[in-house]
């Protein structure tokens, strides 16, 4: 399999299943999940089923709709949609996901000498 | 916060509608596929590779759909009721198993609520009064006179409650009302009736509110008031039918006009609080300017203050006491109290009410703990044997999978099931016992027609529930788990290790079994033999063939004298005619019955003695009849009282041995002169000593006067018979009808009766701890029978083969017996060692007995030998009878 693809730490892919949504609109879970492979670059190992566990989560918090609709090709799928308090929830999580980065960042490029800074 | 509250609340509705969310997703991941093939296609995959492709990205449908399931729904639910179902399929397919354990349970469980209900009911709950806690029970520390020195004067009353400011209220009742004090006229033929007389404010010191009208006013207590009286709510229906228009009307008590005022509440039970074993019917204001010159007639009760503390309360009763007087008209009266040893001693209501029965009840309750422990004992060791037989079965699951965690998890919920059941069962036998226990009227208990199953008896059944499942299901699901896989799935069964294992367990099981029933049977007997000591107490009187009952006279007259020559016509003609009855052998009065409530007057002096301070105290005074002393059958050193002892006569008296001893120790007390009540009384005869305030203690003093000499209070007619005592009191009450109209249907109660109901409280613990003592015998022998019976099964093909090789049934036999004894000594040891260290704590209880009683630590210990020998017997017997050739064919 040549190098080994990103484990998905806990929680993440509930936020990228948002963040998904926010930017895209409306959209089902196969979209969901080829969006996500695109945008990782193929680099987080993501079994596509896990993303319906994901999505009733966030469902059942209220932070996301769904409704069964027609996609363009005229095929029924459910359609999932983002709604205010998700978009609250996702600026939240994102900020906090941010400063995580952020720090790790400066934590893992402290060298010998800097340690003490 | 609220989200997780939404998500909770969805995972429910999922958790019950599995169904159409689960094709909702299916077709959801369908369509999903479909995406996936479709994208695949415009790549320009075969179709089959296509779908193959599409279902690698997917990962496993199973099991994202088992993860979708697990996130919306209650995963651990879902398990959970797998394990149940499970364990009720289990339980199912052994029916005598199952039978067995929730039966073992129920009789646990259901005893200890059953005791957890009287518990509570007497010892934990505040007494049935709204702010109980703040109720006091004010008398002096006990003394040898009786209710005379554990009362109070009115004025001590007004006084006490004037300069006390710990109280909202202070009130009392009158401490001397025997049962059927009164007579109701007016409703057919003359009734008995019970009536106590109280203070004004009682009922609002106590928080009563009436039913139906109102309660007495304080004015009602003093002066010319008009009659009037409070019936009890049992009163009310039982007399007038629960007459709707009963307040305001007239009834004729003692030949007087009372108005009714009120109704009080059906949760109002005057005996249950203060005087157990007793029923009141109605209530009467106590007029204190009438009873003033009666001496201490009133038992105190108070409301302290919100937020005064008892010994707040004590510490101001100790500056008031000194003050009180025992009646204003007359100053050195005053102080009197303080000298009757310290005066006052404040108790709660609560406290003076259950505290006297603390000791038992907790007792009583480590009995019963004790029996559900056996069982839990005796339901491990049945799990264990079945542990035995099933052991493949749970080899077999660990093998597919099942980590150890969830098998003790399955067997601890078959645990929790069996126990649930005998909880649910043992709460119907709770319930029974303890409705049939709130009808025992004659059961001297306080607050007993009040038990009822409540919420907290719930509670406990479940907490004992839980906690016993837990006690027996743990250890053997642990020792299950821990099996070994191979050993266990190997076609021929439990190895001969694993087997030997099990059965050290279960015999160290049995043997903590025994000893328990052992500690419990060793209390028992000691409890037993008290009791049947306190039934060999020589109370100086017979109960045996006497029976008593009140009778109504009228000795109106216009002088003391006049009045006492009336009574004693009579009581003379009553006497000689109901003596002339068929089978009557004596007849005699006295005002107060033996074991009921009585008095003292004053302190009598030998004339031209004289006695240290403090050396003297009054004796319990009884004023009697010529014929009484035979017909209680005393023993009488002296003469009788005679008829002739009138009021213009020599004044005579009776006194008891004891009195006599220390009167004038050493000599012949009668022909000497007491100075009593007055004046010089002249000794005729010397009574042995009776139990007149209590069976267990100390007889005391008592003094006798003659009915022609002294005012008697109330007149009880004591009969001895040659025949049954119940047979003649039809023609009893003939006879006193026709000497006066107005002889109410009075109770004709046996002597016996009285004794029984003094003996009842201890006869109640001793009758408990008894029935679990033998329900331990019982749970220990079915543990021995249990595990012998099952090491024979076992052995089945050994003991074949020894008696192939020449062993005797006889021998075999011996061997198993050998097992059975030494398992049931070394409990017997352990246990008998235990009730050494225990029985210490019980002493107080005991009466007679010492706690290290050696004839009952030998009977009991014989007993449970025995106990065990005969359920090693029946499996011994089994083992001699094995066919070798059966035995060695059959595997």
């Amino acid at each position: 399999m040549g190098e080994s693809k990103l484990d998905l730490l806990q929680g993440t892919l509930d936020l990228m299943v948002l963040q998904t949504l926010a930017a895209m609109g409306a959209q089902h879970g196969y979209g969901i999940a080829r969006r996500i492979e695109q945008v990782s670059g193929d680099e987080v190992l993501l079994n596509q089923g896990t993303i319906y566990a994901s999505l009733v989560r966030l469902q059942q918090r209220g932070w996301i709709s769904a409704k069964w609709g027609t996609s363009e090709n005229n095929r029924k799928a459910k359609f999932y949609e983002i709604t205010r308090r998700g978009r609250k929830q996702l600026a939240d999580d994102a900020a906090y996901w941010q400063r995580l980065a952020g720090v790790m960042g400066r934590v893992l490029a402290m060298d010998k000498q800097g340690g003490d800074r | 916060m609220i989200d997780s509250l939404r998500q909770t609340w969805q995972r429910l509705r999922a958790f019950f509608g599995k169904a159409p969310l689960d094709r909702d997703v299916d077709a959801e991941m369908a369509s999903h596929l479909d995406f996936a093939i479709e994208e695949n296609l415009q790549r320009g995959m075969t179709p089959e590779e296509a779908r193959r492709q599409a279902l690698i990205r997917f990962g496993g449908v199973m099991q994202a759909k088992e993860q979708h399931r697990e996130t919306r729904g209650l995963p651990w639910v879902d398990v959970l009721m797998q394990d149940l179902r499970y364990s009720l399929r289990t339980l199912r397919k052994d029916r005598g198993f199952t039978l067995v354990a929730v039966l073992i349970l129920a009789l646990g469980i259901g005893a200890n609520v059953a005791v957890f209900s009287v518990v509570n009911t007497i010892l934990l709950r505040p007494l049935p009064f709204p702010q109980a806690q703040r109720l006091v029970w004010i008398a002096p520390p006990p003394q040898k006179c009786g209710l005379s020195c554990a009362t109070y004067s009115a004025d001590a009353y007004e006084e006490f409650k004037q300069q006390s400011h710990a109280y909202e209220d202070v009130t009392g009742y009158e401490a001397f009302t025997s049962p059927d004090n009164l007579r109701l006229t007016g409703h057919g033929e003359p009734q008995p009736v019970t009536g106590i007389e109280v203070i004004g404010n009682f009922f609002h010191v106590l928080g009563v509110e009436p039913e139906r009208g109102r309660l007495f006013t304080m004015d009602e207590s003093r002066g010319n008031a008009r009659p009037v009286a409070l019936l009890t709510y049992a009163y009310w229906k039982r007399q007038f039918a629960g007459d709707q228009t009963i307040v305001g009307e007239s009834i004729d008590l003692n030949g007087k006009p009372v108005t009714v005022v009120g109704v009080l509440p059906e949760s109002f039970d005057f005996g249950a609080v203060f005087s157990p074993g007793s029923k009141v019917d109605l209530f009467v204001p106590l007029n204190l300017d009438v009873e003033r010159s009666w001496g201490n007639i009133v038992t105190m009760v108070g409301r302290m203050k919100p937020g005064v503390a008892l010994g707040q309360a004590q510490a101001e009763a100790n500056m008031v006491v000194p003050h009180l007087c025992w009646s204003v008209k007359y100053p050195q009266s005053c102080g009197s109290y303080a000298g009757r040893d310290g005066g006052m001693e404040l108790r709660t209501l609560k406290d003076y009410v259950s505290g006297r029965l603390r000791r038992s009840l907790i007792v009583l309750w480590a009995a019963v703990g004790a029996i559900l422990l056996i069982a839990c004992v005796n339901l491990s060791n049945l799990l264990l044997a079945r542990a035995a037989s099933r052991s493949k079965e749970f080899a077999m699951r660990t093998a597919l999978g099942a980590t150890r965690g969830r098998i003790v998890r399955q067997l601890l919920i078959e645990s929790l099931v069996l126990s649930t059941a005998g909880a649910v069962l043992g709460l119907g036998f709770a319930a029974a016992v303890v409705a049939w226990l709130a009808h025992q009227g004659s059961l001297a208990l306080p607050l007993l027609s009040t038990l009822h199953v409540d919420g907290a008896a719930m509670g406990w059944t479940v907490l004992i529930a839980v906690t016993a499942a837990f006690l027996f299901g743990l250890m053997p699901g642990l020792r299950m788990a821990s099996g070994q896989l191979q050993e266990a799935l190997k076609d021929s069964g439990p190895g001969a290790s694993s087997a030997r294992r099990h059965e050290r367990v279960r015999a160290v099981l049995v043997v903590s079994e025994v000893a328990l029933a052992c500690v419990l049977l060793v209390c028992a007997g000691l409890l037993m033999r008290s009791f049947l000591k306190v039934l060999d107490i020589d109370l100086g009187f017979q109960p045996d063939h006497a029976a008593s009952i009140k009778v109504e006279y009228d000795d109106d007259a216009p002088t003391q004298e006049a009045s006492a020559l009336k009574r004693g016509a009579i009581f003379q003609q009553i006497i000689s005619r109901v003596s002339a009855l068929p089978g009557v052998e004596a007849a005699g009065f006295v005002d107060f019955l033996p074991l009921g409530r009585n008095r003292a007057w004053g302190t009598p002096v030998p004339k031209g003695k004289t006695f240290p301070e403090g050396a003297l105290h009054g004796p319990l005074v009884y004023v009697v009849s010529p014929g009484y002393i035979r017909a209680m059958g005393m023993r009488l050193k002296g003469r009788d009282f005679a008829w002739s002892d009138g009021p213009k006569s020599e004044r005579v008296v009776l006194i008891n041995a004891s009195a006599a001893r220390v009167y004038w120790p050493g000599e012949d007390a009668v022909g000497r002169i007491l100075v009593a009540s007055g004046g010089d009384c002249r000794v005729v005869g010397v009574v042995d000593d009776i139990h007149a305030d209590s069976v267990e203690g100390d007889p005391g003093w008592q003094i006798y006067y003659p009915i022609t000499q002294q005012n008697p209070d109330d007149a009880q007619l004591v009969i001895r018979s040659s025949v049954a005592p119940a047979s003649l009191a039809g023609s009893v009450l003939r006879t006193l009808r026709e000497l006066n109209r107005n002889q109410p249907a009075a109770e004709f109660r046996p002597i016996g009766a009285i004794v029984q109901r003094a003996n009842s409280p201890r006869q109640f613990f001793v009758l408990l701890v008894g029935c679990f003592a033998g329900l331990g015998l019982l749970l220990a022998s079915l543990g021995i029978y249990g595990v012998i019976s099952y090491s024979v099964t076992q052995q089945t093909k050994e003991i074949g083969i020894r008696m192939a090789l020449g062993a005797t049934a006889g021998r075999v036999q011996l061997g198993v017996i050998r097992r059975t004894l030494s398992l049931a000594l070394i409990g017997i040891v352990a246990g008998g060692l235990v009730s050494l260290g225990l029985s210490r704590l019980i002493a107080s209880l005991l009466f007679g007995t010492e706690p290290t009683d050696p004839t009952t630590f030998a009977a009991m210990t014989v007993l449970l030998a025995l106990v065990a020998f005969v359920a090693g017997y029946l499996p011994a017997r089994r083992a001699s009878r094995i066919d070798p050739l059966v035995a060695l064919r059959t595997n």
